[in-house]
């Protein structure tokens, strides 16, 4: 309860950043973009109710999901509907979501699915196999703008799998090949600190 | 007068958050604002699970290699020509494959690249990387019909010892490494800026990075970063 709280109250002031960049532009790193655009993608976001799944734009704006510095672990999986390890791994991530319980553990699906595709091909396939881990969209196409900030040793090729708790990070590469796979690399990261 | 208001609002806000909620470990959104700063910190700990090995950075001299072409025949660097049936000023050596969406995405992009390039003396040289044993649309003869399907200008070889690929420290599909004469390393990584688009590209790293060798520069950027397919590993290697 008090999680959910200060996770709302992070989201209206991240929300609330916006207007604030909006009106002092030159207060914004130059790599990023616009700040217009992304107040635009925010109202997007909440616009379309057709889609039961987050899209974003720019890779900074979900930036905070890896960062979050307290006890529970976030196993976060990068893949897409055309990638075929990446489908062929996904049901062990489905099953550490059922498995998990009461268990502090968080799965997250980002799809790196194109953004002409999230609409069609992403959201028919999140609804056919009745995803139930978070599902987000990201359609920033500037990969080399932020590849580096989730993991230097990432050269840009999918499924990889980023498990963090707090400071502890484990960056996986490969992909998985069986549920006791994940497992162990999720125990890996509970197991410290 | 809104400015000032909403960054009071905002130094407030923030000044609030910093006080109450980062202290007891919760979720923090501002951490967006010094993100480069938190990525470097929290790297230091991190366990890496990745069979890639180091592979070559830029400068370094590239190995040569002896691998089997859709022709028949085994090519290394020094059976290369150009379109001009001269020894190259460079090679495009580039890892691809039949299966991935994303080289599939890239393959006229590619032949149209070597078609500029090698007249200017950059002719492409594509491998193939993946295991047929994992990928069977990866296998020789996939890789003959694709070839000739498309007509690839260029030589289309298979790494089928999986050695190669490793010693260049490829992980993906697409994925450039363009040497010199010398074959060492000038650039390495994407062959543009909009993998989901060719129309909408605004930059053509390899070519402008041909562009700065002729010039005598060194190309700048010179590693760059993009999407793809994992290469695909026999178990045994």
């Amino acid at each position: 309860m008090k999680t959910r709280f200060f996770q709302l109250f992070g989201l209206c002031l991240f929300v609330s950043s916006f207007w604030s960049c909006a009106s002092e532009p030159a207060s914004q790193s130059s790599d990023q973009e616009a700040p217009g655009s992304q107040a635009q993608m925010v109202s997007n976001e909440t616009a379309d109710p057709g889609l039961p799944f987050p899209v974003y734009e720019n890779f900074s704006d979900l930036e905070y999901l890896f960062r979050y510095q307290n006890d529970t672990t976030y196993v976060i999986n990068f893949w897409a509907t055309w990638c075929k390890p990446c489908v062929a791994e996904l049901p062990y991530f489905e099953q550490l979501h059922e498995e998990i319980g009461a268990e502090k553990l968080k799965v997250i699906l980002v799809s790196l699915d194109f953004a002409k595709d999230v609409d069609t091909k992403l959201l028919k396939f999140v609804q056919d196999k009745q995803l139930q881990p978070s599902v987000i969209a990201l359609t920033d196409g500037k990969y080399n703008n932020w590849i580096d900030k989730v993991h230097p040793d990432w050269g840009g090729a999918i499924p990889v799998t980023y498990i963090y708790k707090g400071d502890q990070v484990l960056f996986n590469d490969q992909q998985y090949d069986s549920f006791e796979d994940l497992k162990a690399s999720v125990k890996k990261i509970q197991s410290q600190g | 007068m809104r400015t000032s208001f909403a960054s009071l609002f905002l130094s407030a806000a923030i000044l609030l958050f910093g006080l109450s909620a980062c202290n007891s470990g919760t979720p923090s959104a501002t951490d967006n604002t010094d993100d480069v700063v938190a990525t470097q910190e929290s790297q230091p700990k991190a366990i890496t699970v990745s069979l890639r090995e180091n592979g070559l950075a830029i400068g370094d001299k590239a190995p040569d290699f002896k691998l089997q072409n859709v022709d028949g025949k085994y090519y290394s660097l020094g059976d290369i020509q150009d379109a001009n049936g001269q020894q190259p000023k460079g090679y495009i050596v580039t890892f691809t494959c039949n299966t991935c969406p994303i080289a599939k995405k890239y393959e006229d992009r590619i032949i149209k690249l070597h078609n500029m390039a090698s007249v200017m003396g950059y002719p492409v040289v594509a491998i193939q990387p993946n295991s047929p044993d994992i990928s069977s649309g990866d296998s020789m003869e996939a890789m003959k019909q694709r070839a000739k399907d498309k007509s690839y200008p260029f030589v289309y070889l298979m790494d089928e010892k999986q050695e190669i690929f490793p010693q260049y420290g490829a992980q993906r599909t697409p994925e450039i490494y363009l040497l010199d004469a010398d074959h060492i390393l000038r650039y390495h990584g994407a062959v543009d800026d909009n993998v989901q688009s060719p129309q909408e590209v605004s930059v053509n790293y390899v070519l402008a990075a041909i562009e700065a060798l002729e010039n005598g520069q060194s190309p700048d950027p010179a590693d760059v970063k993009a999407i793809g397919c994992t290469i695909k590993a026999a178990k045994s290697n």
